[in-house]
């Protein structure tokens, strides 16, 4: 028997239409600013640790719940897991962190945080989450890459 | 005072020597020996590794293990004969220094409630420093003359202290004071003037806070060093700039003491500033290190002040 679902009947919802970036990207006259959209495609496609569904069908992640600043090089995400003890919380984390690595500029810094009230930890996962010592060593963790990487497939694909 | 200019110097670094081949995970932190013969590492890996110069090269001599899991960071004392290391394991490990290459375990030291981030011994005295994702930084002195250690005091809240993870520690030259950087944004002044070897309650011979430097810098400070040649203040943060502190000269009062801001060096490197840490023999060279992959050797140019 599968071990039991932490959340066994996730609310499933609607996907958002793709909208395609403008010109910008394939034109180097004119600056190619990074927005939450593009951001939002980065991360939206990411599947949820437990559920064959993106963690955008499940409003884990939503385009308002991420903030650019692409003239300090900023970015920030605040996710909600689906349920308030959701052991998966910190997996759901390193995903995001690790996607974004791949997919942005290196002179990005990103913080990844739990929505205020959103888990029973939420204090803890977010400390975790912000130490780059722990999750360099986390990244070095066989064991947790494959779980964050399986994440990382698309559900798409 | 406040007049220092940056001035980077390249120098034409030799590889001198690769040294591979003893860990086979992230290397967290490298530390000389007193008398320079000798090099350790912490690894990511849960061990330590010992390296001796000889004969112009580095030999791979010893690795020893007895952590958990990873090693953050690991520390000599004055005299060389004992070594401090800490690790995500929550404890600190006090290892003496055998003839023969030997390393012994002499002491476990339990009281973090969570990662622990950097050791630091005193510049003179066996006093032991660790710093803490608890947020909290404790002393650890020798109980009388066996190899008993434990814990004399524990800097934090209540009261005083940093509101997150501690990443550093550095004492000034006499060792009569201490600094310690923060995930919370902030430095703290400590007074580490005081006897810790008579343990007792009384509050006279316990360390003091006595300044917190906040407001200057904008993400995690991974790094901070006190030249003990120039009496400054270096930092290193996660807003990729470096800044350099001085005490200041005037409204000096009776048991309170205030820091000031004398240089700030923008984009100092393209990413994180993970380590500065200054010349042990010339007051003018600062190195630092960065999540860049680089480290760049920084002169001050201008006048110094007087230690």
């Amino acid at each position: 028997m599968a071990p039991a679902l932490i959340n066994a009947n996730p609310i499933v919802h609607e996907k958002k239409k793709r909208t395609s970036k403008p010109q910008a990207n394939y034109n180097d006259a004119i600056p190619d600013v990074i927005d939450e959209l593009e951001i939002f495609d980065h991360v939206r496609d990411i599947t949820d640790p437990e559920h064959p569904y993106s963690l955008e069908q499940l409003n884990v992640v939503t385009e308002d719940s991420i903030f650019v600043d692409d003239a300090k090089n900023y970015v920030k995400i605040t996710f909600t897991p689906t349920v308030q003890h959701c052991s998966m919380a910190t997996i759901i984390g390193l995903s995001l962190r690790l996607k974004l690595l791949r997919c942005l500029p290196p002179r990005f810094k990103v913080d990844i945080f739990l929505a205020p009230g959103s888990h029973s930890t939420e204090a803890a996962i977010n400390k975790q989450l912000n130490d780059k010592e722990r999750v360099a060593a986390a990244f070095e963790n066989p064991n947790l890459v494959d779980l964050v990487e399986k994440c990382l497939v698309s559900t798409e694909e | 005072m406040g007049a220092f200019f940056w001035e980077l110097t390249f120098f034409s670094c030799l590889g001198l020597q690769i040294l591979d081949s003893s860990h086979n995970r992230t290397v967290r932190q490298i530390s000389w020996s007193p008398n320079g013969n000798l090099l350790a590492s912490a690894s990511f890996d849960a061990t330590i590794g010992m390296w001796e110069y000889v004969g112009n090269e580095f030999s791979f001599i010893a690795s020893f293990e007895g952590h958990e899991n990873e090693v953050k960071s690991v520390a000599w004392n004055s005299a060389g004969t004992l070594l401090a290391t800490c690790s995500r394991d929550k404890s600190v490990w006090i290892w003496e220094v055998l003839p023969g290459h030997e390393f012994e375990c002499v002491s476990v030291l339990n009281g973090h409630t969570q990662d622990v981030k950097m050791v630091l011994w005193h510049p003179s005295l066996d006093i032991l420093v660790s710093t803490s994702y608890d947020n909290t930084i404790k002393i650890w002195t020798e109980e009388g003359d066996g190899d008993d250690w434990h814990c004399a005091q524990t800097l934090g809240p209540p009261g005083s202290g940093h509101t997150s993870t501690v990443w550093a520690a550095s004492f000034n030259a006499t060792g009569d004071c201490m600094v310690t950087c923060s995930d919370d944004l902030t430095l703290n002044i400590w007074d580490s003037s005081a006897d810790l070897s008579s343990a007792n309650d009384d509050d006279s011979a316990k360390w003091k806070h006595l300044a917190t430097i906040s407001g200057y810098h904008d993400r995690t400070i991974y790094s901070v060093n006190w030249s003990s040649l120039n009496d400054l203040i270096a930092s290193g943060a996660g807003d990729d700039c470096i800044r350099i502190f001085s005490k200041s000269q005037d409204g000096d009062q009776e048991g309170s003491q205030s820091y000031e801001l004398v240089q700030k060096h923008e984009k100092a490197h393209t990413a994180d500033v993970n380590c500065v840490q200054w010349h042990p023999k010339n007051p003018r060279l600062l190195a630092s290190a960065g999540d860049d992959g680089i480290v760049k050797i920084w002169e001050v140019v201008g006048d110094l002040p007087h230690v």
